[in-house]
């Protein structure tokens, strides 16, 4: 059973929620802009390999401290805080959507930090002719719908169901309020921060795992992270779509384990 | 009371399916829709309105700000101001407003309103929106939860830069300026009166009111559903010990006055365009992620505010949006005496008036301006004559007391 660590960083500034299980190497999982939905089955996959760390990032859940944070580096920095609270100096760092941001960037600004890289659907790069999608302007409906390879693989539910469950749409339309608030603070309006200036620091042998079907951000943007990674692998996931690790558990977890051993 | 005249400059030309066809009128409505030949001759129209307002006696006319629609074609208001205050003299000119967060550096809000105050004599009202979801977020890419903050910020700023009668250095989160040295400073000392504008978030009346500002509702959700925001910045008022004054708050109202309840029919067309068009408005896009508090989100005003708007595009009738409070329309007699009663209930003393809306013609926004400002305006001047503004050019407020009271 996974345990929930709630750690004060920064003279209280930050509180940090942290769900932890495993044994072995420390892995840190860090979530993408959507958030964690609790601890997810593909966490159990690598929970049997390493002592996984998955932080509620800043704004999100129980943990505080986004109004303490200004941009990206300040995010990334806060994620060296968070290990070293944890007595972890050094990790594999596995990072989906926003938190694959984060993971690049960590890897930039402190090499020794990172172990391997895992990077999936990450954000951070910008194509004017396939956009990423407008998290801000689409409803919670849409959102719940675009996140998924396709509409009836919506964690089981069919869009009718999802329609029906007046509770499960209320509390997913909360969650996205206060949570694309703290995803806004740093991906908004274009996810390009810079990292093509800067990823040429990333030492970190590197996995880049995208969903064939991701509607939110597509594909294609696996060749911008390769080619910015030296010798980074990519593999693309078939049938799958943005939220690939929850969509295709098994397989994004055999993937990892297999890169990381 | 001070009645105003508000244009939004909407544009007229949407085609008959607009609303079936797009998806918003902000944000997405590409501008191949504009048609420049028809716009030149839509601000010329818009503009001899607001110069006929004057002429008819109204204390001020209004212009504001919003980007990137077909809603209201005043990306840059202080263009607007400027013409107006060459062609009037008595009217204050309320520019509501300007949105800080949007000017990089914001000093621009402060040397363009000090020049539209020198060259009106001191007849600037200033606002200072922090601008809709559409405009900011959407349009100008603001990150949601720190607009606010950045908003004050500019604020703070521009206000100091109004005051201070020597260059000062200004080290700001969002702005970082080593000689802040305004010329012109404003005509108005120690600045124009400040106004803001605001759709019933929590911070902004506690801000507002700290600030000893004019707090504006500005909605078309009609008296009715304003209400319920006036109620609350008045409690705010009460809970930090504030004397009442009906001029602290200001109040917009789509209002349509024809010969007889039955004539003002003639309206019912520009209404619809109004609510159906100008206003289509998908749900969500005026309340993205972090752009109000979590505070204000779970406050009554908030969710009336967040819904009211949806549901009036969606199918209302005339007789809907008359009942709904939306618009107060019909006779001379019967928009005397439901305005009176609405002022009264709202407890303002700044009344904005939007009598041109959607694709009224100039004739009938003409007309509706004369009918009001011949048969209704009279009866209204002395509401609340028993306080005094503080928030008022005072250069109009003494060269003519009878005339402009």
């Amino acid at each position: 059973m996974p345990e929930t660590m709630n750690l004060s960083l920064r003279g209280g500034d930050f509180e940090a929620e942290v769900l932890k299980d495993g044994s072995g190497p420390p892995l840190l999982y860090l979530h993408g802009a959507v958030g964690q939905k609790g601890w997810a089955p593909f966490l159990d996959a690598l929970a049997e390999k390493f002592t996984v760390y998955a932080p509620y990032l800043p704004g999100y859940s129980k943990s505080s401290g986004l109004d303490k944070l200004d941009d990206l580096t300040d995010l990334t920095l806060y994620q060296f805080e968070l290990l070293d609270a944890l007595g972890v100096s050094k990790a594999h760092v596995v990072g989906h959507f926003l938190g694959g941001m984060i993971a690049a960037e960590m890897a930039v600004l402190s090499p020794s930090y990172v172990d391997r890289l895992v990077l999936a659907a990450p954000a951070g790069t910008w194509r004017d002719s396939e956009p990423v999608a407008d998290l801000l302007l689409m409803t919670a409906t849409e959102l719940q719908n675009d996140l998924w390879s396709s509409a009836s693989s919506s964690m089981g539910l069919s869009p009718a169901d999802f329609e029906a469950n007046a509770r499960l749409k209320a509390n997913l339309a909360a969650d996205r309020m206060q949570d694309l608030t703290a995803a806004g603070k740093f991906l908004w309006p274009i996810p390009d921060k810079g990292l093509k200036r800067r990823a040429y620091r990333i030492k970190s042998p590197t996995l880049i795992l995208w969903g064939e079907n991701d509607r939110i951000i597509p594909p294609v943007y696996a060749e911008d992270f390769s080619n910015l990674i030296a010798g980074s692998k990519v593999s693309v996931i078939p049938n799958t779509g943005h939220l690939l690790m929850i969509e295709r558990a098994d397989v994004f977890a055999a993937a990892m384990v297999n890169f990381l051993s | 009371m001070k009645l105003c005249f508000f244009h939004l400059m909407p544009y007229q030309d949407l085609a008959e399916n607009f609303e079936k066809d797009y998806h918003s009128v902000w944000v997405g409505a590409p501008n191949s829709l504009f048609d420049p030949e028809k716009a030149h001759h839509m601000y010329s129209d818009f503009l001899d309105e607001l110069e006929y307002a004057e002429k008819m006696g109204f204390d001020a006319i209004c212009v504001n700000e919003h980007h990137g629609n077909a809603y209201g074609m005043m990306p840059a208001p202080n263009l607007m101001a400027s013409a107006m205050i060459r062609a009037t003299s008595k009217a204050a000119v309320v520019v509501l407003g300007n949105s800080l967060a949007l000017y990089n550096p914001p000093i621009r809000v402060a040397e363009e309103m000090a020049m539209l105050d020198v060259m009106s004599g001191g007849r600037l009202i200033a606002g200072f929106p922090l601008g809709t979801a559409m405009d900011t977020i959407f349009g100008y890419g603001q990150v949601p939860v720190t607009l606010r903050e950045k908003y004050q910020e500019a604020h703070d700023l521009v206000m100091k830069a109004w005051k201070e009668r020597e260059p000062f250095a200004f080290n700001g989160k969002y702005t970082q300026l080593r000689y802040v040295n305004i010329w012109p400073r404003p005509y108005q000392q120690p600045h124009p009166p400040i106004w803001v504008p605001g759709s019933g978030s929590l911070e902004n009346w506690d801000w507002t009111i700290k600030n000893d500002y004019v707090y504006c509702y500005l909605s078309y959700s009609g008296y009715k559903v304003g209400k319920t925001i006036l109620d609350g910045f008045w409690d705010e008022m009460e809970r930090q010990g504030k004397e009442f004054n009906p001029y602290h708050a200001g109040f917009l109202q789509i209002v349509a006055v024809s010969e007889t309840d039955e004539q003002a029919q003639e309206y019912k067309d520009s209404i619809e365009y109004f609510f159906k068009k100008s206003l289509h408005i998908p749900a969500g896009y005026g309340n993205p992620p972090g752009y109000r508090s979590v505070k204000t989100n779970a406050s009554q005003a908030g969710a009336s505010t967040a819904d009211s708007r949806t549901k009036q595009l969606s199918d209302f009738t005339w007789t809907d949006y008359l009942e709904a409070g939306n618009v107060i329309a019909g006779s001379p007699e019967t928009v005397r005496q439901e305005l009176t009663h609405a002022v009264k209930e709202l407890r303002v003393g700044n009344l904005m008036l939007l009598l041109q809306f959607g694709d009224m013609p100039k004739e009938l926004a003409i007309k509706n301006t004369t009918f009001f400002a011949n048969e209704v305006m009279p009866h209204m001047k002395d509401i609340w004559s028993e306080y005094e503004t503080r928030w008022w050019p005072e250069m109009l407020t003494n060269a003519t007391p009878s005339a402009n009271r």
